[in-house]
């Protein structure tokens, strides 16, 4: 195992991150600030109680797992893509580190960077409504292997893609709808019986459900299954980038 | 053992078929010495990036072997790549690292503790030491050129690839990297490098190797090409074919060419006496006329060129 190698990528990665820290952690925590202010004071105050939890508090776990989804994808999408297009990539293929040890230094920079993001929404969030976290653990299990599966699922893309539009197409094309129409703002109760099955076949349903019920007790499917299927997929993400650097597919010619 | 007994480098009917199927790398065997300077020779797209990119990993085999100090680049690739430095032909550097922090991250990625003082001699010894705190975007051409040396050498390797170290480098520059180079090789590093230039293999190498549409067509000591090429050649114009040369003139080194109309005389241009004022007396005596003559010097440059006009067997 060669430590110093992931060590390296990690810190690399990191620094990067320190570099677009206005970017990457001011954007964010405005843009959730505006989410309160739009949904939870203004839709809100006509939504009033959802589950016997405010609006404003209910919409909590689904703007963090917007936002950890969104920049685990980005951040791990955007490190390895990035030195596959400026040629610098060169160094990582002829260094003595394994493929695993490239995903673990660039996904586990990814995931810290989101974790920390994940973080300080919720203490933004603190300021706007009252939280309360029933199981922390939990909810810090959902934040870890959310971020992981998700970094890892950017790396996938970062290596598959070979242009900048592919770059932003997964996410753009696919995960933010899935956000959005995975039960974020609001529980499928509200939903007309055909769309809370058709909900029910939407991963991200599953993740802001669990991670709700860290919070407030409530979900809208057993934390269990929850749990269950953020590590599913958290495999699957581990098999892709396993597949892929199994075939060489596209790093080396 | 002696180095030419265990080599450092063994590169045993190595082929590369790209997708799309081009033949980059044709049967490639080659050996390389423990601590010699190794030059590549070849013109635009003959094949030398490829091979140098199948040792380091970059690129992958499609058949044949390869072993850095006895062990094979794919089942031993931590191995062998720690062994190995290399400065590619592009100029690929990060933008927003400091130079200092871009060379201490080569060294951690190959695997190797923190070393400050290692790093510290490298930028001195590439005239990068008051860079160290710049962002690299900042840096000139040939500083850039320089950096990717010092990543290069940050770990402490073995063996070291320059693809085309002075392309784009001024004179004083060209001058400073062959110091270096040498002073590499003074402390035991083997160093292959790729050029375009003739002269400059003259000037840095043990052995130069030539390639050319993916064959290695030539592999040979310099000192020996350069004797060649110290060979100077008197060409004669027959007035009459010659069936032989005759034996009054065996204690020269003639040739008969062009269907016996032509005399050859090979001699060294070095030597106090070329012996062609005796020739031409000896030639009168056994009665041998001449129309013309001409001297020629065959240079590196022309056994290059003969070489690679030559059509390649496909
Ligand atoms: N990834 C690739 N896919 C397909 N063909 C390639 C690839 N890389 C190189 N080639 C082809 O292989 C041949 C050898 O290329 P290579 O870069 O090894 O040449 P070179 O000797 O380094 O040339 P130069 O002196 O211009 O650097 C060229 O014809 C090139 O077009
Ligand atoms: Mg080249």
């Amino acid at each position: 195992m060669n430590l110093h190698g992931v060590l390296a990528i990690y810190r690399f990665e990191m620094a990067r991150m320190k570099r677009t820290l206005l970017q990457s952690v001011v954007a964010p925590v405005l843009t959730t600030s505006l989410y309160f202010i739009v949904f939870g004071a203004a839709i809100g105050s006509r939504i009033q109680q959802v589950d016997g939890v405010s609006y404003g508090a209910f919409i909590v776990p689904g703007l963090i797992m917007l936002n950890l989804l969104t920049q685990s994808i980005s951040n791990a999408s955007f490190g390895i893509y990035f030195p596959k297009f400026v040629g610098t990539i060169y160094e990582m293929l002829s260094a003595p580190v394994s493929m695993l040890e490239v995903v673990l230094g660039y996904v586990g920079a990814a995931a810290t960077k989101s974790l920390i993001l994940g973080l300080i929404i919720l203490a933004t969030a603190s300021f706007f409504v009252d939280l309360q976290i029933a199981h922390p653990l939990v909810m810090l299990a959902f934040l870890v292997l959310t971020t992981l599966s998700f970094s890892m699922m950017g790396f996938a893309i970062g290596i598959w893609a070979d242009n900048f539009e592919k770059l932003s197409l997964v996410p753009m094309l696919l995960v933010t709808p899935l956000i959005f129409l995975g039960g974020s703002f609001y529980s499928i109760d509200m939903l007309p019986p055909v769309w809370q099955t058709i909900s029910l076949f939407n991963p991200v349903l599953y993740l802001v459900s669990g991670f709700r019920w860290s919070f407030y007790e409530i979900a809208d499917v057993n934390v269990g299954v929850s749990l269950i299927s953020i590590c599913g997929f958290l495999l699957l993400c581990y098999s892709i980038i396993w597949f892929i650097f199994k075939t060489g597919y596209k790093l080396r010619s | 053992m002696s180095s030419a007994e265990n080599p450092i480098l063994i590169v045993e009917s190595l082929n590369k078929v790209y997708q799309g199927g081009f033949e980059a790398l044709k049967d490639i065997n080659l050996s390389i010495r423990r601590g010699e300077i190794f030059a590549l020779l070849g013109p635009n797209g003959a094949g030398k990036t490829t091979l140098i990119s199948i040792i380091c990993g970059i690129v992958k085999p499609s058949s044949g072997k390869v072993r850095v100090d006895g062990y094979d680049i794919i089942d031993d690739f931590r191995k062998t790549r720690s062994l190995i430095g290399l400065v590619p032909q592009e100029l690929t550097t990060d933008s927003f690292e400091t130079v200092w922090n871009t060379v201490a991250f080569s060294r951690g990625l190959f695997g190797k503790a923190p070393a400050p003082d290692h790093i510290e001699r490298v930028l001195k010894s590439l005239s990068l030491w008051d860079k160290k705190d710049s962002m690299v975007m900042t840096l000139s051409g040939g500083m850039k050129r320089r950096l990717l040396i010092a990543k290069a050498l940050s770990h402490e390797p073995n063996v070291l690839f320059l693809d085309e170290p002075t392309a784009g480098v001024d004179v004083s520059l060209r001058k400073d990297m062959w110091k270096i180079v040498q002073e590499l090789k003074a402390a035991g590093v083997t160093i292959i490098l790729t050029t375009h230039y003739i002269e400059e293999a003259e000037e840095i190498a043990d052995r130069v190797g030539v390639i050319n549409q993916g064959e290695l067509v030539l592999v040979e000591e310099k000192q020996q090409l350069m004797q060649k090429l110290g060979k100077r050649q008197l060409t004669l114009l027959l007035t009459e074919p010659l069936n032989r040369i005759p034996e009054v003139l065996g204690g020269y080194d003639l040739e008969l060419i062009e269907d016996n109309r032509q005399l050859r005389y090979t001699f060294d241009s070095a030597a106090q006496r070329t012996g062609i004022t005796a020739l031409l007396e000896d030639l009168k005596t056994a009665g041998v006329s001449f129309s013309d003559l001409q001297t020629s010097q065959s240079s590196l440059e022309d056994i290059f060129v003969d070489l690679i006009s030559q059509p390649v067997r496909s």
